[in-house]
């Protein structure tokens, strides 16, 4: 089996702004990442998702333990620039990761910078372009775009890279439904089409049951850590760790606490209707009339 | 509102100005203001006119949106104009009144004042109108690069415009926003004395400069994440390259500055 | 008693007279009533945010009217300003909007533009700190010192302690983590009790605006496409589709329930309805 990102036994302090001692945001982490997988990350605010994405491609460093990305320990100055590529990220509010004034001079942005031969970098551009369906924005002024369109430039910029893992730090928290529908179908896309490994750090519970794997983190640690099935079952622990499961998981809960015989692990709208269908015993024609 | 002002507006085109390479036009544009403030008397400027009326021809840009971008500069015109008008001795008195005299050469003066700022912004702007300001920028950091030799950052001063640029509509979106919001707490900005509106502004400018703070540490992190480590082996999407039309428009904009400077010597 | 608001025949033309002429409010009807608590849901450009700055006199309307308690809110200059101070509206990422050394200070912003005492403003700050809950070891620190959740706060608290008669939110729940969404809408209800105060919230999150509000307006395209209450507005399910918007996941389940046959009452949008309505249902065939 091949990770794309091992980070074990990780901590990292936050240096503290004058003199004193820093902020402990994880100690003795552990966490792999295979390759090709779709893997959610949730917390509540401040529980370190941010720094720990920052730590899969080496724009924060460990304090304690390693991080390795496909391999590369982080800590080493002559992996830098292969990491970075290796691994993209994505921020939360894309206007602050937009370069250029024309999307597709953005999107060629990380190509220039690693010298690709320009002919290259069009064909990147434009295919780039294509797997987020902006293709044809590609002379547009980004700050035109809505919210959506302008997190999928993002996105684009970054597969230009070709990176073989992407990092999404909570990329909808800023959109409206349709703009979160549009960057959550180009994510899935991505793992499932380009076997790019993803990992969405988020607070929607619907875009994580998306996921194959779900990670909850609670104060530097991980609290939870299974299929989306698994994790949002144990609805008790996320409401304790001021987290909720996805709605339907919470209904089949509550009816369960009043005696109903329900499963927790019905995540769709379809399965949970299901479920509830065979709760009330199916024979609803008979039981009507 | 804010949003309205057109800065630099940039209007895409195919037509032939919009197809030359971003540094012909740069040079272009030098060598334009050049001849215009070598330009004396009527002939000259009637050339360089001509220049003008033949770009904005050919670029197809609606007389109606040069004349917009006149708007903002009326007053430094009509200021200019006024000033000369007054102050150019000569003999040709023809009214005085409260100690100020107008002659026949101040006439003249404002005229030639007037044009030639009016001539000036048009001539500047239809570069910012036919050039995108990446390609822009670009030209600029091509035609800056023997500078780097003398340690000049060249490289770092175009990212620096081109970031400029791109956030300038972002920061002015987000001013609206600001006031808004601080208009929505009963903020007046638009009564009281020169220092009571002074004082009114730090509600806007301490979130303002808190907010571009925030905003260029973010966007180094996303620079840092797309491998970005300065201009050294840098590779470009759109390559400058020179074409004939270049060469044809160089030694037109030669032959300009040639014909004005021949007039002067004449005159 | 007459509403609180009353919108009339709005219509907002942006740029008029340009190229770039738009119109973002077309003929938009309806009035508040004192106590209410409304919802707004529409997708982004369909005007909810042009519409709710007319509600405090932000935007002049293009055409039409708002009225306050019956009158103009365009009478005068002096009443417009006035209006700012009863109708409060906390922008999007209001934390954006801070600015003074500590957050007491920021919070008496709006409160000292209303030229009151400072005794008066002293009790304002305080009460509206605890209807948000920034306690008071927080009010004498810099607000740009404190979490993202409770810069939000300070500045939610910095409109609430003009005490508004209505108070417009708009998306204040945005990029918090269920927690956090959870306590500041109890915020939000908390001060809705208090001082029988109207609330207009806009939101995309529409499992929380279900559950909160009394009535919903829904925009699309400028204009107002329905004015009901949430059991009705859910209901048309398929037309919120249609206009890009999503529906509760409950209301989604009852629905899946009804096509596979069970006579379950699908303008249900909150879990604790349909845990009733499932009980019910149940509890119905057990008698059979």
């Amino acid at each position: 089996m091949s990770f794309a990102i091992q980070a074990s036994d990780l901590a990292y302090t936050y240096p503290a702004p004058q003199e004193g001692e820093g902020i402990q945001v994880f100690s003795g982490l552990n966490l792999r990442v295979e390759a090709g997988s779709f893997v959610a990350i949730l917390g509540r605010n401040g529980c370190g998702k941010s720094t720990l994405a920052k730590q899969f491609n080496a724009i924060v460093l460990p304090s304690g333990g390693t991080v390795h990305v496909f391999g590369m320990d982080t800590r080493q100055e002559e992996n830098l620039i292969p990491i970075r590529r290796t691994v993209g990220m994505v921020f939360q509010n894309p206007d602050n990761q937009i370069v250029a004034n024309v999307v597709e001079e953005d999107v060629a942005f990380a190509p220039e910078n690693l010298g690709v031969p320009s002919p290259e970098i069009r064909r990147r551009v434009d295919e780039a372009l294509k797997q987020v369906d902006m293709y044809e924005f590609r002379e547009h002024a980004p700050h035109l775009l809505s919210g959506g369109q302008k997190q999928r430039v993002a996105i684009a910029g970054v597969i230009a890279m070709q990176p073989k893992c992407i990092v999404l730090d909570e990329p909808t928290a800023m959109l409206d439904p349709r703009g979160r529908q549009e960057v959550m179908k180009i994510v899935s896309r991505l793992n499932k089409t380009a076997g790019i490994t993803v990992v969405l750090i988020t607070h929607h519970m619907d875009e994580a049951a998306m996921a194959q794997r779900v990670v909850v983190l609670d104060r530097g640690q991980v609290a939870a850590d299974g299929s989306p099935k698994a994790v949002f079952s144990q609805v008790e622990l996320l409401h304790r760790l001021g987290l909720t499961a996805p709605e339907t998981v919470e209904l089949c809960w509550k009816l369960r606490q009043q005696g109903w015989d329900l499963p927790l692990d019905a995540v769709s709208i379809d399965e949970c209707a299901q479920a509830m269908c065979l709760a009330l015993g199916g024979m609803n024609r008979v039981a009507n009339s | 509102m804010l949003k309205d002002i057109t800065l630099g507006q940039y209007f895409p085109g195919k037509t032939v100005v919009h197809r030359l390479d971003p540094r012909t036009k740069l040079l272009m544009t030098v060598l334009y203001i050049v001849a215009l403030f070598v330009a004396q008397g009527w002939i000259a400027y009637g050339i360089v006119f001509a220049f003008l009326v033949m770009s904005i021809a050919l670029s197809r840009i609606r007389p109606k949106a040069v004349l917009r971008g006149l708007k903002p500069v009326v007053i430094v015109v009509i200021f200019t104009a006024v000033l000369n008008l007054f102050y150019t001795g000569g003999e040709h008195v023809l009214v005085r009144f409260w100690g100020l005299t107008i002659t026949w050469e101040g006439i003249q003066a404002a005229l030639f004042m007037g044009t030639r700022i009016i001539m000036l912004i048009t001539g500047t702007f239809l570069l910012t109108y036919t050039t995108s300001p990446i390609a822009l920028t670009d030209g600029l950091e091509s035609l800056l690069n023997p500078l780097k030799k003398i340690r000049l950052p060249v490289h770092e001063l175009t990212m620096i415009m081109c970031i400029a640029l791109r956030f300038i509509p972002t920061l002015i979106e987000e001013t609206d926003k600001i006031m808004s919001a601080q208009k929505a707490r009963g903020a007046d900005f638009e009564s009281g004395n020169l220092l009571q509106r002074a004082k009114a502004l730090v509600p806007i400018l301490v979130p303002l400069f808190i907010s571009a703070f925030r905003r260029a540490d973010e966007l180094a992190t996303a620079m840092e994440c797309r491998c970005y480590q300065g201009g050294n082996g840098r590779t470009k999407l759109k390559v400058l390259k020179f074409a004939p039309r270049d060469g044809a428009a160089l030694i037109l904009g030669a032959a300009l500055v040639a014909a004005t400077i021949l007039l002067k010597q004449l005159g | 008693m007459s509403p609180i608001l009353e919108v009339r025949d709005l219509c907002h033309v942006y740029s008029a007279g340009t190229p770039f002429q738009r119109e973002a409010l077309s003929h938009v009807n309806f009035s508040l009533e004192r106590g209410e608590f409304v919802g707004i849901i529409g997708h982004t450009g369909s005007g909810k945010s042009t519409l709710i700055q007319h509600l405090n006199g932000l935007l002049k309307p293009t055409a039409g009217q708002i009225l306050f308690d019956g009158q103009d809110i365009w009478q005068d200059k002096a009443f417009t300003r006035s209006i700012r101070f009863r109708v409060g509206l906390v922008f999007q990422y209001p934390e954006y909007q801070l600015f003074e050394e500590t957050a007491y200070k920021d919070i008496a912003f709006g409160p000292k533009n209303m030229k009151l005492s400072p005794e008066e403003i002293d009790r304002r700050v305080r009460e509206a700190a605890a209807f948000v809950g920034v306690p008071e070891s927080q009010l004498e620190q810099s607000p740009f010192a404190l979490s993202g959740g409770q810069k939000r706060r300070v500045a939610i608290a910095g409109v609430i302690a003009m005490e508004p008669d209505v108070l417009i939110l708009d998306e204040p729940t945005a990029g918090l983590d269920p927690e956090g969404r959870e306590s500041i809408l109890a915020n939000i209800r908390a001060y809705q009790q208090a001082k029988n105060a109207t609330i207009v919230m806009v939101s995309h999150a529409m499992e929380d605006v279900a559950r909160l509000t009394d009535r919903l307006l829904v925009m699309d395209h400028g204009g107002v496409r329905m004015d009901a209450a949430p059991r009705e507005v859910f209901q048309r399910a398929w037309e919120l589709e249609q206009i890009g918007l999503t529906i509760p996941q409950v209301t989604r389940v009852m629905l899946r329930l009804r096509e596979l046959g069970q006579p379950v009452d699908s303008s249900v949008f909150t879990l604790e309805q349909a845990v009733r309505e499932l009980n019910r249902v149940k509890g119905g065939r057990k008698e059979c």
